[in-house]
């Protein structure tokens, strides 16, 4: 296995893009390292995408937040701008693994390591996430929800790199929230995940509203007719229950040691009602 | 190939060869002999390879060697100063906070992380802290009670 850590994104395409054999993006490693030491990965090249700069640091972009794909948990949750404007997509890259993960865990990797489960995914659909992408043949932009297609496979091309994700501007009155289902209080995979951001006009009418399903299909989802239940109401209990419905009507879940269909199925219209009741309620004091 | 990596560890600056395959852990036991964190889990469940990585408590087992390069480790080997304890070792010892003692110099290092982030935190704060530092023993409430007990002091001192 070689290692190679070059201090551009270019280069860094290249040398992906070179490998004959697999070829891997090393950011925080906590996923990666994990199934190359479990054998269930061996790949020829390991591209440590840290020493790029864009990759590690958050800047604040056309009134919204570049987060660079490497940038860990524990940096998000320090920096007080951004879990302002996006307390919804902090709280969910910080539910994943302990306080040694959040040292290393980034939003890049829990996307690219292709797993439905992701805990920060659907917060990041939630907010229109757009994760900018650099490869062989320059740079492209792809929203989050396009991005992972199926279990451990991604619409990303050979070479191609995932540098950072924009964040939009948030309107005054807007607020996101992420609530995921374990069976335990901490350190598990989500069984569903939910993420809801919502705009508020100034009389309390949603006008904007996006919703993102994890763990309940073979991708995360965005639930387009979720957030038209929102859109336009005062969210109040018909909302609620219109969107929770149309949660359940998108679910495509498996079955396994974690939940069954029908379990699953209840529970992401549970938390969408939860998650957009938080959402809510920091929209209203945002 | 192997690596050729200088990093500082505890404040001393060392070298060492490994391979990309090496983690952190292998070579702070294997190249450098520092024994004291340990391979538990292997996977970043268990914390029993905890060590500070420019200022961030990280799973060694989860960090390759060649990642370390130019970097600052810190591990439980450079917590007592000489014959001096720290004072969360020396509560640890006090309550009793361990028994056989292989997930200690994970808790320790992830304890004084802790502490140094927040002085005085909760015994709810302390536990979710330390959640990723798993120990088949004691069932913790020693572990917690220890660290109470030297965030108090340290706050007094």
């Amino acid at each position: 296995m070689r290692y190679e850590s070059p201090d551009t994104l270019e280069a860094a395409a290249k040398l992906l893009a070179a490998e004959s054999g697999d070829a891997r993006v090393l950011a925080g490693g906590t996923d990666l390292l994990v199934q190359i030491r479990s054998d269930i990965l061996s790949p020829a090249l390991v591209v440590d995408i840290k020493r790029i700069s864009e990759t590690r640091s958050i800047k604040e972009e056309a009134g919204g937040f570049r987060i660079g794909a490497a940038v860990t948990g524990a940096e998000l949750k320090e920096h007080a701008a951004l879990k302002k404007a996006w307390p919804g997509v902090v709280e969910a890259a910080n539910l994943i693994g302990s306080t040694q993960v959040q040292g290393r865990a980034s939003l890049g990797g829990n996307l690219c390591n292709g797993s439905p489960a992701a805990d920060s995914v659907p917060a990041m659909i939630a907010a229109g996430a757009v994760a900018s992408i650099v490869g062989p043949n320059g740079r492209r932009d792809l929203k989050v929800e396009d991005i992972m297609l199926a279990p451990r496979k991604l619409a990303l091309q050979k070479g191609e790199i995932i540098a950072s994700f924009l964040l939009p501007k948030r309107e005054p009155h807007s607020g996101d929230a992420y609530l995921r289902f374990i069976p335990r209080t901490e350190m598990d995979i989500a069984v569903v995940g939910c993420g809801v951001s919502l705009t508020l006009d100034g009389s309390g009418t949603c006008t904007a509203a996006r919703v993102g399903l994890g763990a309940v299909a073979a991708r995360p989802l965005l639930v387009e007719d979720a957030a038209k239940a929102l859109i336009g109401t005062k969210v109040d209990d018909a909302a609620l229950e219109k969107a929770a419905a149309a949660c359940r009507a998108a679910c495509k879940p498996i079955d396994d040691k974690r939940g069954t269909i029908e379990f699953r199925t209840d529970v992401a219209g549970v938390l969408a009602k939860r998650t957009a009741l938080i959402a809510l309620e920091r929209a209203r004091k945002a | 190939m192997k690596h050729h990596v200088t990093t500082t560890v505890n404040g001393d600056e060392v070298e060492y060869l490994c391979d990309t395959e090496q983690t952190l852990l292998d070579c702070l036991r294997d190249e450098l002999g520092l024994t004291g964190a340990k391979e538990g889990c292997g996977s970043g469940d268990c914390g029993a390879c905890s060590v500070m990585l420019d200022g961030r408590l990280v799973c060694s087992c989860l960090v390759l060697g060649v990642e370390a390069n130019g970097k600052k480790v810190d591990t439980i080997e450079g917590m007592a100063k000489g014959e001096k304890l720290h004072p969360l070792q020396r509560k640890f010892l006090e309550h009793a906070a361990l028994q056989c003692g292989i997930c200690t110099p994970g808790v320790l290092v992830a304890a004084k992380a802790l502490l140094e982030k927040n002085p005085n935190p909760t015994e709810t704060e302390v536990r979710y802290w330390l959640a990723g530092n798993l120990c088949r023993c004691t069932g913790y409430d020693k572990i917690i009670r220890a660290v109470m007990d030297t965030a108090a002091e340290m706050r007094g001192a």
